[in-house]
């Protein structure tokens, strides 16, 4: 071989290499969002009910792992498949991931095309479809069965994610449609506030929330520090999970985009933190907390559709009207008396619509109708198939616990132990 | 004996225990609690949602006395909690009929 083909065998390999390490990188930012969702949810849950949403965040994780890698990821991404509801039932049979993955001689001789690891991709995957089962976890929180939650998580990252994700991003009807969702404020956020609410209507509003005349009562967090803790993490995170949506970096415009991408996407979610921090103020007259974290998070929701086409002052205009939103959303859904500890349906539902709707701002290929399209689709699949589940679960092993175990926390009916014991016989 | 009861606003605990530690007394209970008297609580905004707290952190001591010193106690302590705003707290006297020191046996004054 001549030095140029080596020469350029050895930039193939590079750029392979580089484009990998940064799926996994990106992974593992996006894998450190389930640390932040925990955190959020451990500060605004009440004490006695901390270690079981530890229990149940963590849970979902590892599940949505397995259920992912033994059908989910091969439901999502069928290989060369374009358009379609539900893939060809012929590839069902490679459900299981392998182990195996692209060789160099295959990389070189792609010409560009074969720039990343296979299992690297996976690994990208597979953190998403846990951010979009963990929002389902916030909303639920003070009152589930812990393990109806946990059969719950099985179905929708194991199939009802995973159908809806390849519409869009695995080549199906969405994508053929021209729907555009960058990183998935509809697949992903969209999704997970659905099945959050398909659970939330069978289930129930924790006890003491809502009084028989129309009164409402606030049931506050045991831990700011953590809430606070746990949306920083998520910001942290979102760079990973917008960033990472590039799915590449190792060229000039590349590198770029995904500059452009970490740069719209922070300030999004500072647009949605002061205008959520200001509405709280003017509206309730104190500067509430718990609303400026879930404005930073809404603004985040709202630029994750596209990220990647604004100018950063359209982005923050974006985040800062998602923040606006969903202050409005979490006082309209308590009316409503739906109730949602930690504003979850309002900051990925409400907000992932808004997001979804944004994106023909900035992005000439975007159509209202079409975004419109992939809205209605994926919430009506994911709200009616989640409905489904959930309601065969309550029909069977029930989905609520018992009043007397809501009153005493469920850390000590569904876990046996206590998040911040105080009165043990040790030392 | 008596038995001394204050409830006194947390933040003057500090300046209580100096107080009697001054006069001579050697121990003190200290729990955290909560009440209201004639001070009333505070409204509270969570997520759009009022709510009202009626209860405010106070810190109650108690103090086992000699007869002959309570009255010196009772004032050093007022001296020392008040602040002369709404919630300065209480103090209970009540005859304390017996005392122990766990340690030794001792009963009566010299247990205190």
């Amino acid at each position: 071989m001549d030095d140029v083909t080596t020469l350029a065998g050895q930039v193939a390999e590079l750029s392979y290499a580089l484009d990998t390490f940064y799926f996994l990188v990106m992974g593992a930012l996006v894998m450190w969002m389930a640390a932040g969702f925990t955190m959020l949810e451990a500060g605004l849950v009440r004490a006695k009910n901390t270690a079981e949403i530890l229990t149940k965040n963590v849970g979902l994780y590892a599940i949505a792992c397995i259920m992912y890698m033994l059908c989910g990821y091969s439901i999502m991404y069928p290989g060369a498949y374009e358009g379609g509801v539900f893939q060809n039932l012929s590839t069902i049979g490679s459900g299981l991931l392998g182990s195996s993955d692209n060789s160099a001689a295959d990389v070189i001789a792609s010409g560009g095309d074969t720039y990343y690891s296979g299992l690297s991709d996976f690994f990208f995957q597979v953190v998403f479809v846990a951010t979009a089962m963990s929002i389902v976890s916030g909303a639920v929180a003070e009152r589930m069965k812990l393990w109806a939650f946990f059969v719950f998580a099985v179905f929708l990252t194991g199939f009802i994610y995973p159908v809806q994700g390849f519409w869009k991003w695995g080549s199906g009807w969405l994508n053929e449609l021209g729907f555009l969702d960058f990183a998935g404020s509809g697949v992903v956020h969209l999704c997970g506030a659905a099945a959050a609410l398909a659970g939330v209507l069978l289930l129930g509003a924790r006890k003491g929330k809502y009084g028989d005349k129309g009164q409402i009562f606030a049931i506050p967090g045991s831990n700011l520090p953590l809430a606070t803790l746990g949306t920083l993490i998520l910001w942290l995170g979102w760079f990973g999970f917008n960033g990472g949506s590039e799915l590449k970096l190792s060229n000039v415009g590349e590198a770029n985009a995904v500059a452009l991408v970490f740069v719209n996407t922070n300030m999004a979610a500072a647009g949605g933190l002061v205008f959520a921090l200001i509405l709280a103020r003017l509206w309730f007259g104190k500067a509430d907390l718990t609303m400026a974290l879930n404005g930073a998070l809404a603004g985040l929701v709202a630029i994750t559709a596209e990220p990647l086409a604004p100018t950063p002052l359209l982005a923050t205009t974006i985040g800062a009207i998602g923040g606006v939103l969903v202050v409005g959303s979490i006082v309209a859904l308590d009316k409503l008396r739906i109730d949602d500890p930690v504003g979850a349906i309002s900051v990925h539902g409400v907000v992932g619509m808004w997001g979804l709707l944004a994106v023909p701002l900035s992005n000439a290929d975007a159509t209202l109708l079409k975004q419109l399209t992939g809205l209605v689709s994926i919430f009506g699949w994911v709200f009616v198939t989640s409905l489904i589940v959930w309601a065969i679960l309550k029909a069977t092993v029930g989905i609520r616990v018992d009043e007397r175990h809501e009153y005493e926390g469920v850390d000590l009916s569904e876990c046996g132990l206590e998040a911040y014991p105080e009165f043990t016989s040790a030392e | 004996m008596k038995m001394i009861t204050a409830i006194i606003k947390p933040f003057k605990l500090d300046d209580v225990r100096q107080a009697v530690a001054d006069i001579g007394l050697q121990g003190i209970t200290v729990s955290e609690v909560k009440g209201f008297g004639r001070q009333r609580g505070h409204t509270e905004l969570y997520r759009g949602a009022e709510y009202v707290v009626d209860f405010l952190p106070k810190a109650k001591i108690e103090l086992a006395v000699d007869d002959a010193i309570a009255e010196e106690v009772i004032e050093a302590i007022c001296n020392a909690a008040r602040t002369g705003e709404i919630g300065d707290g209480k103090i209970f006297v009540t005859d304390l009929d017996q005392a122990i020191r766990i340690r030794t046996g001792e009963i009566g004054t010299a247990a205190i």
